[in-house]
C-alpha cells in the first residue's frame, strides 16, 4: 500500500515502523540517553526508538525538540524518520536542523493504516509512504 | 519562496556565512509549510538550555560566531540551564556549569541579550497587536498571540536564532489571518481561583483542542483574568495541547464569537480530575515553583505564606533575572529564604537537567502549582503533585501534601 502525504522533508529511508495513536515530544516523552520512550503513559513506553520510523498522531509539548533531534542525530540515537497526522513547527524545524526525514498529513489517520512493526519506505520527494 | 533583494543577497552570502546558513534553514521550514515569503520580525526570543542543545548544538552556535554572525533585531533568551549562584542547591556538576558558560559566550558573540526569561511579556517588552515576532517558548508564544494580539509561531531554538540573524521568519501559521481564527468553541462552567486551577483548566482545554493548528474560543469565564492567571492558563494549554493561540472573549484583541456550536464543556469536576490524575497527596521530596518563572506578585504572595514557617523539605522558587533584584530589594527573597526556601533566577526547573537534579538530590515526589511542570516532569521520572501554592508551602513544612 502507498499513502501520500501533504508535506515532506528529508531523504528517502526504509525501516521498521513503531506505530501508536499518541503524540511526540522529545523532551516530554523520551529518555534520550537510553533511546527509549520514558513517559509512563505513552503508548510506546519502554520501546526503543533508535533507527525506527515513528508513525504517530501529532506533535506535542514544547520547543526543545527543535534542538534535541539534532543532538540525538549527532549521537546516532534518533528515529530514522517521523510520520505524523499533523505537526507543529517545532518538529519541522527540528527535522530540518537535524536532517531527520518527516512526512506529515494524510487522508485519514495514518496510525490506523500502517501496521505496527511493518517495514515501510518513505520517499519525501514523492511525499509517499509505502508499506512493504 | 519569494525572496526580496535583501534576502537574495543573504542567500548569496553577501551578509556572511551565518546569515546565509540561517536563511537556508528558514527556507527549508518555510517551504515545508508552503510559505509564500518572509515577514520581518521586530524581536526574537531563543530557547537554548544546554540539556536541549547538547554538545552539537553548542558547537553550531559557536560556529555561527566564528562566521561573524550578528543578530539584526533584538534577540533575547529563554531561561538558562542553571542558576550560577545556586549550583550546589541544584546539584549541578561542573560539566553542566561549563556548558552553560560556553553557550552564554557563544550567544554574546552573536549580540544576543541574555535575558534568561520565559516571561519576557511581563519583564522585557510585551509585543503590540499585529507585531510580528519570533518567540521561542510555547508559553511566550501563546501569551503573545492570545493576550497581546501579536503574531508568532513556535520558533524552536535554531529557528529563533535564525530569525535573529536574518530579522525575518517565514510567513506561515500564526502570521496569517486564516490561522488565527477560532476553530473550536469551549464553554467553561468553572472560574478558577488559584494558579494551579488556571493551569489545570488551560491544560484541559489544550488536550481537548488537540493540536497546534487548533484555536479554541473560550467562553464562560466571568471575570478578566490577571496576567499571572493568563500566564499559567496559556502555558499549560500550550504544554498539554501544543496550542499557540486561544481566543478569550473580552481579552484577546481578535476574539470574535465564532459561528460554532459548543464542542466541549468543562467544569470544576474536570479540573479536579486532571489534578487528581497526578499523585494527589502523600510524602514529598521537594516543592518547586517554576514553569513559568514567577512574577514579582507571585513572589510577594509566596513570601507572605512563608512568614513564620520552617521548611523540612527544599522549596525552590524560580524567577527571572529582571525580577530577582526587586525581590531582593523588597525583602521577598529574604522572607522566603528565612523559612528555608531558595529563590533562584534565570533558569527554569525543567530546562535545568531535571533528571540529573533528581539523581543528585534524591528527589522524586515533587509538589508544584504549575500544571505545565507536572505535564513535563513525568517523562523525567518524577512523581509530580499538583496543588495550590498555599498547599505546596504547607507541604514544604510538613513533608507531605
Amino acid at each position: 500500500m502507498i499513502y501520500s502525504a501533504r508535506h515532506a522533508i528529508g531523504k528517502p529511508v526504509r525501516g521498521q515502523a513503531l506505530v501508536a495513536h499518541d503524540g511526540f515530544s522529545a523532551r516530554y516523552d523520551l529518555d534520550r540517553a537510553r533511546g527509549v520512550f520514558s513517559r509512563a503513559t505513552h503508548k510506546l513506553a519502554g520501546q526503543s526508538y533508535a533507527g525506527r520510523i515513528l508513525v504517530l498522531d501529532t506533535a506535542k509539548g514544547g520547543v526543545a525538540s527543535a534542538w534535541m533531534l539534532h543532538e540525538m542525530a549527532a549521537r546516532g540515537v534518533v528515529p530514522l524518520a517521523l510520520v505524523l497526522n499533523s505537526v507543529n513547527p517545532i518538529l519541522v524545524q527540528g527535522a530540518a536542523f537535524g536532517n531527520v526525514t518527516m512526512l506529515v498529513g494524510f487522508d485519514g489517520d495514518i496510525t490506523a493504516k500502517v501496521p505496527h512493526g511493518a517495514t515501510v519506505e518513505l520517499d519525501p520527494a514523492a511525499r509517499t509512504l509505502r508499506v512493504l | 519562496m519569494k525572496l526580496n533583494d535583501l534576502e537574495r543577497s543573504m542567500l548569496a552570502g553577501e551578509h556572511g556565512a551565518a546569515a546565509k546558513r540561517a536563511l537556508e534553514h528558514q527556507i527549508k521550514v518555510g517551504e515545508f509549510f508552503g510559505a509564500a515569503d518572509f515577514v520581518p520580525v521586530t524581536q526574537a526570543h531563543v530557547m537554548a538550555d544546554t540539556e536541549s542543545l547538547g554538545e552539537p548544538g553548542i558547537a553550531w552556535l559557536e560556529a555561527l560566531g566564528r562566521e561573524q554572525g550578528r543578530v539584526r533585531v533584538p534577540t533575547i533568551t529563554d531561561p538558562r540551564g542553571t542558576d550560577f549562584a545556586k549550583t550546589s542547591v541544584l546539584g549541578h556538576p561542573p560539566r553542566i556549569v561549563d556548558l552553560e558558560r560556553r553557550v552564554i559566550e557563544a550567544f554574546q558573540k552573536l549580540g544576543v541579550l541574555m535575558t534568561d526569561t520565559c516571561i519576557n511579556y511581563q519583564t522585557i517588552q510585551a509585543p503590540a497587536r499585529g507585531e510580528s515576532v519570533a518567540f521561542g517558548d510555547t508559553g511566550v508564544v501563546i501569551y503573545a498571540n492570545s493576550v497581546c494580539g501579536a503574531r508568532s509561531n513556535y520558533e524552536g531554538g535554531p529557528s529563533a536564532v535564525a530569525a535573529g540573524l536574518t530579522g525575518r521568519t517565514p510567513r506561515y501559521g500564526f502570521h496569517l489571518d486564516q490561522h488565527r481564527r477560532a476553530t473550536v468553541k469551549v464553554r467553561t462552567e468553572f472560574v478558577p481561583k488559584t494558579l494551579n486551577e488556571w493551569g489545570a483548566l488551560g491544560g484541559l482545554i489544550g488536550r481537548l483542542a488537540g493540536n497546534y493548528w487548533a484555536v479554541p474560543y473560550i467562553e464562560g469565564l466571568e471575570r478578566v483574568p490577571t496576567s499571572d492567571e493568563l500566564k499559567h492558563f496559556g502555558a499549560a494549554m500550550a504544554s498539554f495541547g501544543s496550542i499557540a493561540m486561544f481566543h478569550l472573549a473580552g481579552v484577546t484583541p481578535e476574539a470574535v464569537e465564532p459561528k460554532l456550536a459548543v464542542a466541549h464543556r468543562v467544569g470544576q469536576a474536570d479540573v479536579a480530575a486532571l489534578q487528581a490524575s497526578y499523585a494527589p497527596q502523600g510524602e514529598i521530596d521537594v516543592v518547586v515553583f517554576s514553569a513559568p518563572q514567577l512574577s514579582l506578585y507571585e513572589l510577594r504572595e509566596l513570601a507572605a505564606m512563608c512568614d513564620g514557617r520552617r521548611f523540612t523539605k527544599p522549596l525552590l522558587a524560580v524567577t527571572s533575572p529582571q525580577i530577582k533584584p526587586d525581590a531582593d530589594r523588597f525583602g521577598l527573597t529574604k522572607r522566603i529564604e528565612d523559612a528555608g526556601g531558595h529563590v533562584l533566577a534565570g533558569m527554569c526547573f525543567y530546562q535545568s537537567y531535571a533528571r540529573e537534579i533528581a539523581e543528585a538530590n534524591g528527589w522524586k515526589r515533587l509538589a508544584t502549582n504549575s500544571a505545565k511542570l507536572v505535564n513535563i516532569l513525568g517523562g523525567y521520572g518524577y512523581v509530580p503533585l499538583l496543588a495550590s501554592m498555599e498547599h505546596c508551602v504547607e507541604a514544604a513544612e510538613k513533608g507531605r501534601l
